[in-house]
């Protein structure tokens, strides 16, 4: 294969991102992980395999979850984009983002942002009534997360540290179907900020 | 109250759940960077001909194409793997032979794409077997345990023995794959080179590469807040950190640099493929007059790592005659390193499966016969155990898991379309401990702050450090602002060998009782603090001669699907003596974490070899199968408190890594019971189980 290419086409595409209205324009190549990641900063999505094979990048469109890394940005003019910078309101804490800080549901970290957003899209998807491979009743109106269904709908999330023994009843918790009443929870640290090595050092 | 033992969260768990936290790849505005992407080799041996860079450079948005041409020179520091782009000599298929650089990503990944590269290929052998021709000794093991070692008469008591065994157990090439893909940003400032690396030790990486640029350690300031997952395979520099930095030199900009997943498995380093022979031979009350373990791995012709696969051997069970072995083949392969537990992890599914089958033999219950081979001090160093409860983890597991109940037949318990069995296997890891520095500063203002250069790579350091800080300085943990991961603080160990806390919670309780005395003579505190910086070499060397090691015992359920061979794993047990435990929230995360990995390598993981591409075929997560959420079940772990005052100040024995020794002996175990098939080779995939599983009931 020879190195022959010379244009590079671009586009112009307008999103909604996280609320508001964004125009950019963008390489035709880019993927929508990229556009986040390079192009505007928000670096919450993570790329951990760029295939559509782990879901570290999982973002909402149009309220769906997609892998940013499977989309070109180029398709998405007009499109409504949530990420994970845009999930919590203000200071408050989206009640997964909680509920993953509350059970301790991630180690590095790396794949959490994606399995956040994952879990906002099932639960949505759960209330709206969509089967998933373990549903039993194909017709309910809604479908009542438990753990089967919780760990079906969530496997596209691959979790090295191996955090998924937590994830699910994080997921639960903030489904609101949890079983535990969540008295035996460890108390949350206030977050402090970490000052820089200039300081430490003296 | 005592800040160890609080489950306190994770200091940083805010900034991780709302994306704020910044890895290696994502600290700087593309603006200002470069993109750098790696192109590797498709021969396995031979020499690189030509790379057609001109075609390339042509292209809009390529800055410069780095190959073996053009490359700073680099020193050899004895690591063949780093010393990239400096010879058109191949080793294995996959190594770098040149980078890309751009203007942006995609157009550094499509001219990555379109280098022609041509090469002359030579012969290659990539299969290591336990009869390869070239098998040698190495001097020692990793990282410097003796290659072999003889007690008594092995052979003799084996053909003496009423019951014994002898099998060959397997663990294919695993790949460590945690979720961020090594990544790398570098800048040259002058002389001084500025890195944000995706690593589990900054001070080993600005010393590593300081001696590959020719330049002191202090040269190189290494950076790593954040990291994606490790377990091994950031422990040491990797290609990816000299290739950013050879890219920012050349172009005197600024480059990132990421692998892809593909790149994971060539270049990040990978746990070997294994062969054990055990050989075990008892009396007639099932005690052991002999344990034989000999072990088989490969490893590059580029750096020797030799997996000290039958080292946990040494330490396990009471026997007079013993003997182990590690024999080594140099292949055409990328070089295998650490992953969790190295050694550990792939001899104790065979030391584990062995006894199980063992008991099987004699007729005694798996618990009984480890019971019974106890031993009451180290049975090779000849030295006492600074604590050893293995019995009191298997007693507690047994208790939670139900053993009691059990039906020691096999395939005695079929239910429909399954087979349900059960199993266990003993879990141990050695507690250690390397020098460390650290920095306090007492403020004016009643804060305190530290610095460690301690790495988070998803254990919690951050926050058990300030823990422990709390507790050496009589303050609340809120009282302390703690900074990690940086290499201009003072030299710290690396995140590995389930060191860490130990290591430098050493170093944090040492400098923190320092700066209390300083405190107690009631001098004022200046503007700038009060400061007390301490290192550990003198107490780390000072150690008494003991045998240090965490215990544990994992007991598992397996269903076995009659119709496909599928192995499901409806619940595992896992209790664990491992002296204090710093965070139990933290730590119940770590065990269960290191199980699941454990899950992945008894049912899912494997190197699937090419032997005529020269490579392992399978590159990402859609043929290498990692657990996924719908995997795991029901895991339940406990730990047993374990005073153990020969340990560090805290006296933590380390949990990084024994979660996963023993996870998939356990589940081998189950499997051959509730099957009655014994594999010995993992993964215990559908297609070694369905030619021979019993009917459907």
């Amino acid at each position: 294969m020879a190195a022959t290419r010379i244009e590079v086409p671009r586009s112009a595409i307008a999103i909604t991102l996280n609320g508001e209205r964004t125009a950019v324009e963008v390489d035709n190549r880019t993927s929508l992980l990229d556009l986040l990641r390079e192009q505007l900063g928000l670096t919450g999505a993570k790329k951990g395999c760029d295939h559509g094979q782990c879901g570290a990048c999982t973002v909402l469109v149009d309220s769906r979850r997609v892998n940013a890394c499977l989309t070109l940005a180029v398709t998405l003019d007009g499109a409504e984009i949530h990420t994970i910078e845009g999930l919590s309101d203000g200071g408050e804490l989206h009640p997964v983002q909680r509920a993953f800080l509350e059970r301790d549901a991630f180690q590095c970290g790396y794949c959490t942002p994606g399995q956040i957003c994952s879990a906002v899209g099932a639960i949505r998807e759960a209330k709206d009534g969509w089967p998933s491979h373990v549903t039993e009743d194909l017709s309910a109106a809604a479908v009542v997360l438990d753990d089967e269904e919780v760990r079906e709908r969530m496997s596209g999330n691959l979790c090295r540290c191996g955090a998924y023994a937590n994830i699910v009843p994080a997921v639960l918790d903030a489904a609101g179907e949890g079983s535990d009443d969540g008295t035996d929870l460890p108390r949350r640290e206030e977050f402090h900020p970490i000052p820089s090595v200039e300081e430490v050092a003296g | 109250m005592s800040a160890i033992g609080a489950s306190l969260a994770r200091i940083e768990g805010i900034e991780k759940v709302t994306g704020a936290a910044d890895y290696a790849y994502e600290t700087t505005a593309e603006q200002e960077t470069l993109y750098g992407w790696v192109v590797q080799s498709s021969i396995v041996t031979g020499r690189i001909l030509d790379i057609g860079v001109d075609a390339v450079l042509a292209l809009p948005g390529v800055v410069e194409v780095v190959t073996w041409r053009n490359a700073p020179h680099l020193e050899d520091t004895g690591d063949g793997e780093l010393n990239v782009l400096q010879h058109a000599i191949i080793s294995y298929r996959g190594q770098p032979v040149a980078v890309v650089i751009a203007e942006t990503l995609e157009t550094a990944r499509e001219a990555a794409n379109v280098l022609e590269v041509s090469y002359s290929a030579g012969e290659s052998d990539v299969l290591m077997s336990p009869d390869h021709l070239r098998l040698y000794a190495p001097d020692k093991v990793n990282p410097a345990f003796e290659t072999d070692s003889v007690i008594g008469e092995v052979d003799v008591a084996l053909a003496d023995a009423v019951t014994s065994i002898d099998h060959s157990y397997s663990t294919p090439a695993l790949f460590n794959n945690p979720m961020e893909p090594h990544a790398t940003t570098a800048e040259w400032q002058g002389g001084r080179l500025e890195l944000v690396d995706s690593t589990q030790g900054s001070s080993v990486t600005a010393e590593q590469i300081g001696a590959l640029f020719g330049i002191p350690g202090e040269a190189v300031h290494v950076r790593a807040e954040h990291v994606g997952g490790g377990f091994g395979s950031k422990g040491s520099p990797r290609p990816n950190v000299p290739l950013a930095a050879i890219a920012a030199k050349i172009t005197g900009r600024r480059v990132k640099l990421a692998y892809t997943r593909q790149m994971m498995s060539s270049l990040a380093g990978y746990r070997t493929p294994t062969v054990s022979r055990m050989r075990l031979g008892a009396d007639a009350d099932g005690r052991l007059t002999a344990i034989s373990h000999e072990a088989f791995s490969q490893t590059s012709t580029l750096f020797e790592f030799a997996e000290q696969t039958a080292e946990a051997t040494r330490h396990m069970y009471a026997a007079p005659n013993r003997r182990t072995t590690h024999r080594l083949v140099a292949l055409d392969v990328p070089t295998p390193r650490w992953m969790r537990a190295p050694g550990e992890c792939p001899g104790m599914y065979a030391l584990e499966s062995a006894m199980d089958e063992l008991a099987a033999a004699a007729g005694i219950d798996p618990i009984e016969l480890r019971r019974r081979n106890e031993p009451e001090r180290d049975p090779e160093l000849d030295v006492p155990y600074s604590s050893r409860d293995l019995i009191g983890c298997m007693e507690r597991g047994a208790e939670l898991f139900g053993w009691a109940e059990r039906d020691p037949r096999p395939a005695a318990h079929i239910d429909g379309r399954w087979a349900i069995g059960t199993g266990m296997a003993a879990s141990t890891y050695p507690a250690m401990a390397q020098p460390s520095g650290a920095v306090v500063t007492a403020m004016p203002d009643g804060r305190y702050r530290l610095g460690i250069n301690a790495t988070d790579i998803g254990t919690g350091s951050r926050t058990v450090m300030r823990q422990i800080a709390a507790d050496a300085l009589d303050v609340e943990p809120e009282a302390i602002d703690i900074r990690i991961a940086d290499s201009n603080l003072p030299k710290a160990s690396v995140a590995g060998g389930s060191s860490g806390t130990a290591s430098w919670g050493w170093a944090v309780t040492k400098a923190c009782r320092e700066l209390r005395i300083s405190l107690q003579t009631g001098m004022t505190i200046p503007p700038d603090g009060i400061t007390v910086t301490a290192t550990t070499d003198a107490e780390i060397a000072a150690q008494e001669e003991l045998s240090r090691h965490a215990f544990g015992a994992q007991f598992v359920e397996v269903r076995v699907d009659l119709d496909s061979g599928e192995v499901v794993v409806p619940r595992m047990v896992g209790v664990f003596a491992a002296g204090r435990i710093m965070n139990p929230r933290l730590a119940r995360s770590q065990f269960i974490g290191a199980m699941t990995m454990g899950l992945g390598m008894a049912l899912h993981e494997v190197g699937e070899l090419d032997t005529v591409l020269g490579d392992y075929a399978n590159h990402d997560f859609a043929t290498y199968h990692i657990p996924a959420c719908a995997d795991v079940k029901d895991i339940r772990v406990e730990w047993l408190d374990e005073e153990d005052t020969h340990l560090s100040p805290m006296g933590g024995k380390g949990i990084g890594e024994i979660g996963i020794v023993g996870a998939a002996a356990a589940v081998a175990n189950a499997v051959a019971h509730a099957t009655g098939i014994r594999v010995r080779d993992l993964p215990i995939q559908p297609d070694k189980l369905i030619a021979d599983l019993p009917a459907r009931f």
